[in-house]
C-alpha cells in the first residue's frame, strides 16, 4: 500500500478543485451513475418505456393545444415533430437539472455519515439521465420516417449540442445544490422553476419569434440562455428549419462555461459546511 | 496486544494538535404576545430566517450566545499499529471528533496529520439502496468506502461468505431480513483496506453470534498493524480492542491511559449516596443530597436486586419555577442506558415554589438483574434548558435474588407471571 499523508485544517474562503481526488473516486461516480439507471424504473410497469411515453405524450399535448388550437408556428415542419425535438433535449434539462439541484438534499444520511467527494452528487444525474434521453431520441427517426423528413449534414453537431446540454445542467445543477443545503427553498422552487425554464426556451415556440419580436440584440441576449441555442440546434440539423444558429450556440456556450466554472467553485466554497447543516 | 509497536520509534499515524470545532445552534426565537406582532414577525421572517440560516456556517472568533464548541483544544497523538477507544458520554464530542478525522466535517482550529489511507465506519451500510441486489450494493458501498473496483473485485467472495448471504446474493436487498442486510454491510466494512480505520458503534449489529464473529475479525485487524480509532459505550468491547483508551468530557481530552484504568474512571466518575455536597443548578435549584433506602431503612451503595428501593432527591428551589423536570437516567454498569424518569410523572409541570423539596423514586423489586448501576441525575426545565445532564452519577450494586444458578441473561429481570399447564393430566397448575 502506498504511503500517503492527509493533513487536516480549518478551511475558509474559496477552495481548490481537487482532481487526483476526483479521479481516485471514478468508480464510485461510475456505479452511482449505474445505481441511478438501474433504480430509475424499477417496480414499474412500463420500465424505460417511461422514457418514451413522457416526451410522447408532452408531443401530443403540446400538439393539441399550441398546435391546434393556437396554432403556434413551427417553422414550417409539422407541429408534432417540431416540439418533440425540442422535448428531447429539454426533458433531458430539467430532469437532470432537478435531480442535481437536489441530490444533496436527498442524500443528507451520506453526507452526514461517509465522505468522498461531494462533487459527485450532482454531477452524478448529468450523466445517468443520459440514458432517457438516448432512448426517447430514438423516436425521433421513427417520427421522421413517419413525416418523410430526411436529416441535414449537420447532424454531425449534435454531439456538440448535447456537450452544451449537459454543460448547462451541470453548471446550474451546482449552482443550486451548493445552495439547496442551507436553503432549502430550493427544493420548493424547482418545480417551478423548471417550468418556467421551459417557457423561456423555445420549446413549444419557434426561435424565430426571437429575431422577429426583439431583433438582433435580442436574439444575442436570449443566447445567453444556452438551452435556446441547443433547442434551436437541434431542429435546424434534424428539421432542416435553418442555418445552424452558431451565434446562440456561441454565447450559450460561454455563458454555461462561466456558471459551471463559478458553479465549482461555489460549491467547493460551501461544501465544508454541508455536513454541519444538512 | 500490540504494545510491541510503541516504542520502536514507530512512525505515528494520527497527530492531532489543538482540535476544536463550533457549532451554530440556532438563537432561540422571540415571543410575541399580539396578534399584531406576531403578523409583523411573520412578514419579516423571511428576512431574519435568511440572517439566521446564513449563520449557521459561519465562524465567529468571539464567544457569541448561539456557538457551541463541540471539541474544545484536543490534542493526542497514536502511534502505527495501536487500537485506541474514545469513552464519554453522549455530547463528549466523540462522534464529532471522528467526523473530523474522516473528513465529514472540518474543524473550526487545529490541525490533523493522518500518515496513511484512512477509512471509516461511521455507520454500515451508508448508501445500500434496497432496489439493487446483493452484488450491486457490495460494490456500491464498497466504493463509496473508498474502494477501487479492482479492490472489491478481489475481495467479493470473502465479502460474501463473511456475510453468509451466498445464496441471496443476485436477490434485491430489500427482500433481506434486516439481519442479513447489517451482515452484509458489516462484512464490506470489515473488508477495507486501510491503514487507519476509525470505528463508531458499528459493532452493535446482528445477533450474539455474529457480534463475536465481528470483534474476532477486528480483533484480527488490529494484529496485523492497522490502526484503529474506536468509539464505543461498551465497555467490555474497549477493553477486549484496545490498549489504549481515551476519555472526553464536555468536548475536552480528559485522560488518556490503559482502557481498563480509563474505564474504570469513566465508570467511577460516580458517587457514593453520601459524598455529595450541595451545588446550585442554575439559579432555580440547589442540589443537595441523594440518599437510598430499602425496606424504610437507609441503605448503601449495596441493595437487594429482589425487593424495592427508592432514591431520594434532597434539593431546594430557589426561586419559583415551572415546567421543572427532574428525574434520572438509569445506566447500566457497561454503559447501556436503561430507561429515563421525572418525578413531574407525577407532580407534574405546574410551579415549584422555593422552599425545601425531596423527591423519591421507588424502582420495583426484581425489575433488574444483579450487578452494578448507575442512576444519573437529571434536571431541566421542560423545552428550555438542560440545568444538569448526568454530571451527577449515583453507583449502586444490585445483588442476586434468585436463589438458584440458572443463568437469565438480558438487561432487564422481570418477574413476570408463569403459569404452566400440563395437558392431558387432571390438572396442576403453578404459578
Amino acid at each position: 500500500m502506498k504511503s500517503e499523508q492527509i493533513v487536516i485544517e480549518p478551511v475558509r474562503g474559496w477552495q481548490v478543485i481537487d482532481w487526483r481526488e476526483l479521479r481516485d473516486y471514478r468508480d464510485l461516480f461510475r456505479f452511482l451513475v449505474d445505481r441511478d439507471i438501474k433504480v430509475l424504473y424499477k417496480q414499474t410497469v412500463l420500465g424505460f418505456g417511461w422514457a418514451i411515453l413522457r416526451p410522447v405524450l408532452s408531443m401530443v399535448i403540446f400538439t393539441i393545444i399550441f398546435g391546434n388550437l393556437a396554432q403556434v408556428d413551427s417553422d414550417g415542419v409539422p407541429y408534432a415533430i417540431f416540439s418533440y425535438v425540442a422535448l428531447v433535449p429539454w426533458l433531458y434539462f430539467s430532469t437532470a437539472l432537478s435531480a442535481s439541484a437536489l441530490s444533496l438534499v436527498n442524500n443528507t444520511e451520506m453526507l452526514t455519515k461517509i465522505y468522498f467527494p461531494r462533487l459527485v452528487f450532482p454531477m452524478t444525474p448529468v450523466f445517468s439521465k443520459l440514458v432517457d434521453f438516448a432512448i426517447s431520441f430514438v423516436i425521433v427517426f421513427v417520427l421522421m420516417a413517419w413525416f418523410r423528413i430526411m436529416p441535414t449534414a449537420r447532424m454531425i453537431f449534435l454531439p456538440l449540442l448535447v456537450a452544451l446540454m449537459m454543460l448547462t445542467a451541470a453548471g446550474m445543477g451546482l449552482w443550486f445544490a451548493a445552495m439547496s443545503v442551507k436553503y432549502r427553498d430550493v427544493k420548493h422552487a424547482m418545480p417551478f422553476l423548471t417550468q418556467i425554464l421551459m417557457y423561456a426556451a423555445p420549446v413549444v415556440w419557434s426561435g424565430t419569434l426571437i429575431a422577429e419580436r426583439f431583433g438582433e440584440i435580442g436574439r444575442i441576449l436570449f443566447g445567453l440562455y444556452p438551452m435556446v441555442g441547443v433547442i434551436e440546434g437541434f431542429r435546424s440539423a434534424l428539421l432542416d428549419t435553418g442555418p445552424m444558429p452558431w451565434d446562440m450556440i456561441l454565447i450559450g456556450t460561454f455563458s454555461a462555461a462561466v456558471m459551471f466554472v463559478t458553479g465549482l467553485f461555489y460549491f467547493r466554497r460551501m461544501e465544508a459546511t454541508f455536513a454541519d447543516v444538512a | 496486544m500490540n504494545a510491541s509497536s510503541n516504542g520502536q520509534g514507530a512512525e505515528k499515524a494520527i497527530i492531532v494538535v489543538g482540535l476544536g470545532k463550533q457549532y451554530h445552534i440556532g438563537v432561540q426565537e422571540a415571543r410575541h404576545d399580539t396578534l399584531l406582532k406576531s403578523a409583523g414577525a411573520w412578514l419579516a421572517s423571511p428576512v431574519n430566517n435568511f440572517r439566521r440560516l446564513r449563520r449557521l456556517s459561519a465562524v465567529d472568533e468571539g464567544e457569541a450566545a448561539d456557538v457551541i464548541w463541540a471539541l474544545r483544544d484536543v490534542s493526542f497523538t497514536i502511534d502505527r499499529g495501536e487500537v485506541v477507544g474514545i469513552i464519554g458520554r453522549n455530547g463528549a464530542g466523540k462522534s464529532t471528533l471522528l467526523k473530523i478525522l474522516s473528513r465529514i466535517t472540518p474543524p473550526s482550529a487545529g490541525r490533523v496529520i493522518l500518515n496513511g489511507r484512512v477509512s471509516s465506519l461511521l455507520e454500515v451500510g451508508t448508501g445500500f439502496h434496497p432496489e439493487l441486489t446483493g452484488r450491486e450494493n457490495v460494490y456500491l458501498n464498497g466504493t463509496i468506502l473508498g474502494m477501487r473496483k479492482g479492490e472489491v473485485d478481489r475481495k467479493f467472495d470473502e465479502i460474501v461468505a463473511f456475510a453468509e448471504v451466498e445464496k441471496f446474493i443476485d436477490t434485491p436487498v430489500k427482500r433481506y431480513s434486516s439481519g442479513m442486510r447489517m451482515r452484509l454491510a458489516f462484512a464490506v466494512s470489515a473488508h477495507l483496506q486501510s491503514d487507519i480505520l476509525l470505528v463508531d458503534e458499528v459493532l452493535a449489529v446482528g445477533d450474539a453470534a455474529f457480534q463475536e464473529k465481528c470483534l474476532n475479525k477486528m480483533e484480527g485487524v488490529t494484529r496485523v498493524g492497522r490502526t484503529v480509532l474506536l468509539v464505543s459505550h461498551n465497555m467490555q468491547v474497549i477493553q477486549r480492542l484496545c490498549n489504549r483508551a481515551i476519555l472526553m468530557q464536555k468536548g475536552r481530552l480528559t485522560a488518556e491511559g490503559a482502557p481498563s484504568a480509563i474505564v474504570g474512571r469513566y465508570l467511577n466518575d460516580a458517587l457514593a449516596a453520601t459524598t455529595l455536597e450541595p451545588v446550585e443548578l442554575g439559579q432555580q435549584v440547589r442540589m443537595n443530597r441523594l440518599t437510598v433506602t430499602q425496606d424504610d431503612i437507609p441503605a448503601g451503595e449495596y441493595l437487594d436486586s429482589g425487593r424495592p428501593f427508592e432514591v431520594h432527591v434532597h434539593y431546594d428551589i430557589l426561586e419559583p419555577v415551572r415546567n421543572l423536570l427532574l428525574g434520572f437516567n438509569v445506566v447500566a454498569g457497561d454503559g447501556i442506558a436503561l430507561f429515563r424518569t421525572y418525578d413531574m410523572l407525577t407532580y407534574g409541570l405546574g410551579e415549584r415554589a422555593p422552599g425545601p423539596y425531596e423527591s423519591v423514586f421507588q424502582l420495583p423489586g426484581g425489575l433488574l438483574p444483579a450487578g452494578q448501576y448507575f442512576f444519573e441525575v437529571v434536571v431541566g426545565i421542560h423545552r428550555l434548558r438542560w440545568l444538569s445532564k448526568g454530571d451527577i452519577r449515583l453507583r449502586l450494586n444490585l445483588g442476586g435474588a434468585r436463589e438458584t444458578d440458572v443463568d437469565f441473561p438480558g438487561v432487564v429481570s422481570p418477574v413476570g407471571s408463569w403459569t404452566v399447564h400440563h395437558n392431558g393430566d387432571a390438572a396442576g397448575e403453578h404459578v
